[in-house]
This record gives C-alpha cells, sequence and structure tokens, in this order.
C-alpha cells in the first residue's frame, strides 16, 4: 500500500540521481586534470596567470566581459594594473578588448579567435572541467607541416591557432606506437595505436616550468569565468548555515503544531 | 456564515494597541471581504489530516513561482533583450550587476527546481487519483498550467543568446515547419523572421516577460479556487467531507489548513526544499550542464551548428518522443492504431462510439502514409504531452489511491515512471540506432499507460476503501 508509493519515490530518486553521470557519456578525450595546487585561493599564482594572459593571449582574444579594474580580486589596485597589465591605452574601468581586428583575423587564421571570458566554462564536458580542457589543450600542441599555421593539437585537432607559446615550451611531435594489447583470457591480442606526445626540441623553460606557467594561466581562466565563484561559495556556507537553524526551528514549530492531532 | 462575517473581529487580550487593529481590521472587512478569504482558504479550509511527503509540492511550487517572479523583475532591470547585446547583458549581470550573479543563478536554477516540483506534483495526483471526480477541472487547470510552465521555460531560454539557446529554439520552431500546408508560414509567423534572430528575441522577451506570466498566474489562481472549492483528495483517496462531525460540522479527518498545513507542515518543507536548492544554487549551479548547457557560453552563432543540440533536460521526454518517429516505426504505429481500434469496437457499448474509432483510425491510417513520418513526430510529441488531460476520463478504477488498487495499476503506473525517466534521459543523448529502437519502445510504453487505463483498471483487483483515513 504505502510501500507501493514509497518504492516508486525510491526508484525515481535514483534515476534522477544517476543522470548527472551519465550525460555526455560519449565524449572520449582524455584529459589531463589542472594540478591541484594551483587554485582560485591562489592570488599569486593568479597573478602570474594575468600577465602571461595579457601578454600572449589578448593580442588575439579578447575577453569582453571582464574588466581591467575586477583584478582587484586579485589583490592588484588600479595603478598596479594601468602599469603592469594595460597595454592598450585603456582605462581600469574599461573592458579587456583586443587590439586586433575581427575581419584581419579571419583572413589569417579561419576563423576570428574566440571570446575568451567564459571559456573555461563553455569547454566543459563530462570528460572534464573546462580548467582541465584548457590545461591540455595548451600543453598538447606539436608540428604538424600539414597543417597552414604548421601546428597541430592533439585535445582539439586542425585548430587554426597557432602554438603561440612555442618559445616558451619548444616544439612537441606525435610519435605514433602500435602496441599489442591482450584481449580476454585465450592469449588474443588486439592491435591499438598510441599517440605520444615528445617534446623534439626543447624551448626556454624546462617541461614542468613551462606546465606550471600554463596551470597558472588556466588557473586566470577560471577565474575570469567567474570572477563571482569565491563568493558564491563562501556566501553558500552562510546561507546553509542560517538555513540550517531555520530548518531546526520550523521542525520545532511543526512538532508543537502537530502534537494533538492523531 | 456569510452574515457571521461582518461581526467586529473579535480579539482577546485587547490592549490599546489591538484595540486599532481591531477597529481596523473591522473597518477594512466592512469594505472588502477579507477575513471571508482568510476563513475560506486559510483558517477553515479543512484540508485532510493524513497529508504526506507527496503533498509538500504543490505549496512548494507556489514558491518557486513567487521565486520567479522577483529576480525575475530584477533581471528585467539588467538585461538587454537585443541580439547584439543579449549575451554580454548576461554576462554583465554575473558580474557588474551588485549581487547580480545571485539573482541570475536564483532564476536558473529556480527554472529547473520549477520543473521538479512540479512533475513530482503531477505524479503525486496519478499516484492517489487526484484528477478523479470531482476534482477534474482541478487536474485540467493544472495542466493548462504545466503548458504555461513548458512555453515559459522555452521562451526563456532563448534570452540568453547563447549556442543551445539559439540552436534550441531554431529546432523547436522548425518543428512547426513539419505541419502540412501552413508550416512554412506558420514558422516564419513564430519567428517573424526567415531564421531565430533579433525579431524572434524581443517576441519571446515579451512572451516571457508578461503574456505567458499573466495566464500563468490566473491560472495558478483558478486551480486553487478549484481545489478550496471541492477540498483536497488524501493518500487514502477518500472524501473526508462526507463524515462530517455533528457538532462543528467540520469533517472528522479534517484540519485548518491554516496553521497546521502553512506554518506547521509547509514551512518545513520549504525549509528542507531550500537547503537543497541552496546546495545546487551555491555549490553546483550548472549541476553537471543539466541547469546550465556548457555550450550556452558560447554565444549565438546563425553560421555554426553545434554537433550535438539538446534540449533541457525538463524537455527531453518528449524530445524523444519526437526523434522515436522514424519511417519504419510509422509500420509499427499503424499496427498499434488498428489493435487499439479493434480493442476499443468490441469492447465500446455505445454505436457511437464504435463509429466515431472506426471513422478516425481510417483517416490517422490514410494520414500515416499521406504525411512524412516528421510530421507524426510532432503530433505524436504534442499527443505526449496534451494526453495528460485525459486522464480523469481514462482511470476507471472503483478507487482513486495505489494504496488500494491492484496489481496491474501499480505496474502500470511504475512501468510509466521508468518510460518517463528513460526518455528523458535519452532525450539528452545523441541519437544511435539502439537508443532510437530503446525510445521506441518506452514511446510505445508510454502512450500504453494512458491508451490502455480504461481497461487495465476496471480488470484490476482493488481493496475496499476505509471510511476513515488511515495515517
Amino acid at each position: 500500500m504505502r510501500s507501493a508509493a514509497a518504492r516508486l519515490a525510491t526508484l525515481l530518486t535514483c534515476m534522477l540521481l544517476a543522470l548527472p553521470h551519465a550525460a555526455f557519456a560519449s565524449e572520449s578525450i582524455k584529459l589531463d586534470r589542472l594540478p591541484a595546487e594551483v587554485g582560485p585561493n591562489d592570488p599569486a599564482s593568479l597573478q602570474r596567470g594575468v600577465q602571461v594572459f595579457v601578454n600572449y593571449c589578448l593580442s588575439c582574444h579578447s575577453a569582453n566581459y571582464m574588466r581591467y579594474n575586477r583584478l582587484a580580486d586579485l589583490g592588484l589596485t588600479d595603478g598596479q594594473i594601468l602599469d603592469n597589465l594595460v597595454f592598450t591605452g585603456a582605462k581600469a574601468g574599461d573592458l579587456m578588448k583586443t587590439a586586433m581586428d575581427a575581419k584581419d583575423a579571419k583572413e589569417w587564421f579561419g576563423t576570428p579567435p574566440p571570446d575568451l571570458t567564459v571559456i573555461a566554462r563553455s569547454r566543459s564536458s563530462s570528460a572534464g572541467s573546462g580548467a582541465d580542457w584548457l590545461y591540455s589543450y595548451l600543453r598538447g600542441f606539436y608540428r604538424d607541416p600539414s597543417r597552414s599555421s604548421g601546428w597541430n593539437n592533439t585535445v582539439f585537432p586542425n585548430v587554426g591557432m597557432p602554438h603561440v607559446l612555442w618559445q616558451l615550451q619548444g616544439e612537441q611531435v606525435l610519435k605514433t606506437e602500435v602496441q599489442m594489447i591482450p584481449v580476454g583470457s585465450k592469449g588474443d591480442v588486439e592491435k591499438r595505436e598510441v599517440h605520444k606526445l615528445v617534446l623534439a626540441k626543447p624551448g626556454a623553460m624546462k617541461p614542468a616550468e613551462y606546465d606550471r606557467m600554463v596551470a597558472d594561466l588556466v588557473n586566470y581562466l577560471f577565474y575570469m569565468s567567474e570572477p563571482a565563484r569565491s563568493t558564491r561559495v563562501q556566501l553558500g556556507i552562510y546561507v546553509l548555515l542560517f538555513l540550517g537553524v531555520l530548518l531546526v526551528l520550523s521542525y520545532l514549530v511543526k512538532n508543537e503544531y502537530w502534537k494533538d492531532i492523531h | 456564515m456569510a452574515g457571521a462575517d461582518k461581526q467586529p473581529v473579535v480579539v482577546t487580550d485587547a490592549g490599546p494597541l489591538n484595540g486599532v487593529l481591531s477597529s481596523l481590521l473591522t473597518w477594512v472587512d466592512q469594505r472588502f471581504p477579507m477575513m471571508t478569504l482568510w476563513r475560506g482558504h486559510m483558517s477553515e479550509y479543512y484540508a485532510p489530516k493524513n497529508f504526506n511527503f507527496w503533498y509538500y509540492f504543490g505549496s512548494l511550487a507556489t514558491v518557486v513561482l513567487v521565486l520567479q517572479i522577483v529576480t525575475g523583475i530584477f533581471l528585467t532591470m539588467h538585461y538587454k533583450p537585443d541580439a547584439a547585446q543579449a549575451f554580454a547583458s548576461v554576462e554583465y549581470i554575473m558580474r557588474d550587476v551588485p549581487g547580480g550573479w545571485l539573482i541570475r543563478y536564483l532564476h536558473s536554477t529556480g527554472a529547473s527546481a520549477f520543473f521538479i516540483v512540479v512533475y513530482l506534483h503531477m505524479f503525486r495526483g496519478l499516484l492517489y487519483g487526484s484528477y478523479r471526480k470531482p476534482r477534474e477541472l482541478i487536474w485540467l487547470f493544472g495542466m493548462l498550467i504545466y503548458l504555461c510552465l513548458m512555453a515559459e521555460a522555452f521562451f526563456g531560454y532563448l534570452l540568453p543568446w547563447g549556442q543551445m539557446s539559439y540552436w534550441g529554439a531554431q529546432v523547436i520552431v522548425n518543428l512547426f515547419d513539419a505541419l502540412p500546408v501552413i508550416g512554412p508560414d506558420l514558422s516564419t509567423w513564430i519567428r517573424g523572421d526567415y531564421v531565430v534572430s533579433d525579431a524572434t528575441l524581443n517576441r519571446f522577451f515579451a512572451f516571457h516577460v508578461i503574456a505567458i506570466p499573466l495566464v500563468l498566474v490566473g491560472l495558478v489562481a483558478a486551480h486553487i479556487m478549484a481545489l478550496h472549492e471541492v477540498g483536497s483528495n488524501n493518500p487514502d483517496g477518500i472524501e473526508i467531507k462526507k463524515r462530517l462531525d455533528p457538532k462543528t460540522g467540520h469533517p472528522v479527518d479534517g484540519i485548518p489548513f491554516h496553521p497546521y498545513y502553512t506554518i506547521g507542515k509547509d514551512l518545513f518543507g520549504m525549509m528542507v526544499f531550500l537547503v537543497v536548492f541552496a546546495v545546487i544554487l551555491f555549490f553546483m549551479p550548472e549541476m553537471g550542464g543539466y541547469f546550465l548547457e556548457y555550450n550556452n557560453f558560447i554565444p549565438a552563432d546563425p553560421l555554426k551548428t553545434p554537433p550535438h543540440i539538446a534540449p533541457v533536460w525538463y524537455f527531453t521526454p518528449y524530445y524523444s518522443v519526437l526523434r522515436a518517429v522514424t519511417e519504419d516505426f510509422m509500420w509499427v504505429l499503424a499496427l498499434m492504431l488498428i489493435a487499439y481500434a479493434v480493442l476499443v469496437i468490441r469492447t465500446a457499448r455505445k454505436p457511437a462510439v464504435r463509429v466515431a474509432t472506426a471513422s478516425v483510425s481510417v483517416v490517422l491510417l490514410a494520414g500515416f502514409f499521406a504525411f512524412e513520418p516528421k510530421v507524426w513526430g510532432v503530433v505524436l510529441m504534442g499527443a505526449a504531452t496534451l494526453v495528460f488531460f485525459l486522464l480523469p476520463w481514462l482511470d476507471r478504477s472503483p478507487v482513486k489511491s495505489i494504496r488500494y488498487k491492484g496489481v496491474l495499476c501499480k505496474a502500470a503506473l511504475a512501468l510509466f515512471v521508468v518510460a518517463f525517466v528513460i526518455l528523458g534521459y535519452l532525450g539528452t543523448l545523441a541519437v544511435t540506432e539502439g537508443r532510437t529502437l530503446a525510445a521506441q519502445f518506452f514511446t510505445l510504453v508510454y502512450f500504453a499507460f494512458f491508451l490502455l487505463m480504461p481497461w487495465y483498471t476496471r480488470m484490476d483487483k482493488t481493496k475496499p476503501e476505509p471510511g476513515r483515513v488511515t495515517g
């Protein structure tokens, strides 16, 4: 009787809970995770990241929804921002626009470089967060003479963007190995191609240094995609504490009223 | 009762302030039926005392409605319904408007929460037969609310002007294109252009912020007025008005809605809901891409079709039904239609019903072959939402509540829930052959739940209903 309803409820709840994990399960790119040591609560990392961003990204990409003076979140004053991070004559309250003309960009790269303000949100998928995607992408460039830019990418095949950080990272090439992988118990093997990025020409940075720099940059991009994120999480804790108190009080009120109903 | 309403309000423990208040109340009451409304809908509206977990979602839907209206007003103050500025204005709200991110997340999380509570509220109706006589109109008003809600969500989803907003609207409006004769003109008329454009955004904004909300609020009022006219159903599905206390004239199993359900139970339910709501809002506002789709953080681009277009989760069951209708499936549908027509003709008592069934089936069968499967996909999707309206007349069980229904009804409802959830899940995924087969199977299950109801509810072995509610 009542249990039929309860069982249906349980079934429904289980199915609803299972949904987010199963979503978009078809994507198969394996992404490297953004190292856990950089994070939104590390202003030094974010400051290094924004420096790379304005030096290397902003010349072609815009961040049209982000204002320079919002960088106060990273502990920077307007003076510091104008002196170190603004190269275009913009004012502190201006949006981070790019100097490149969209028409030229389309001619040069085949497609205008996307705005980067919320790129870390739009690149999220079941394969990983947008930050993981960016961290893998910026470390996934390799030499490919068949491409007009001379570069290709493991995460974003045939991307129009050249490897702008190549002087720092050096040149990678894609090595393909054929591996024999045992399948089942009867000693059958399956041929599988495994692609590996190999550093052919070293750059100005050691691989660990380069990874660290990319991590800082991605940390910044992740911050920029939702500057209110830390505030949101902090406020969330207070709101939950407050609601918790109200929850207990409303439970007591309920019991008080309902004690004489049988 | 009407005569007593004009009496001065009796206030115990009369102090000087209470004296002023009570005379003010009397002044108002002599000019406006305030106390009558209060008594009729609150303090002397007798609700069954055995409401359980499933009875929280009606009041929660009201809470979410208010939340959506209030946050919507504030969003409208900063949002720009302009194809060139819409996306940027949403980011402006997220960054530059003080507290804007909170208002936006309240609204976006609220949209999904609305559907969750409404689906659970509707499921409650299915469990306990709340649509049965004398509550047919409550159910019909409720279904109209649900349709409005879907329209509201659809129009609202275009406003952020992201890729999913744009292409989702494009796909749905293009469905009307499939309709014979009027299709192309109709879809152009809806868009106000040949593609989804600034004109479309402007009119969708108008529908979203004023037209649909007005209708929605009116329907909610009608829903509640109809409910309070006949009284609430309860988990036992019996009428508490049949047993009145001879002294007071109130139902013996009824308790005043206020305060027992208002600040007694619903306040507590609201707090539990708000805790869950806050966890999602503050710690996972995108809900894994279900509440805010990742692709929607890319501005709308009419020249770049995304590889995989999926509607937001609350539409996906119907989207699955739409995609299930393929050329091969039309043969299955034709067979099912013939079988169903034979069943109706063999069991119907009135000759008129038999003639009507035969002629409708012949027309439909001819139509199956005259028009493309695409047309029937749209028709079937529409039918999947509209078939709920027929429920009060499809259920022929002698009892209302699942507690006293037999194994057939219980199995049917369980299968329906499974079909609905699986169709919803399949609707979020890209199509493959296997998934289409699954969607076709569960589409049949979905419709069988409704269309076979008159037979299985009558065949079912029910238990006797109790005289009093069982708690």
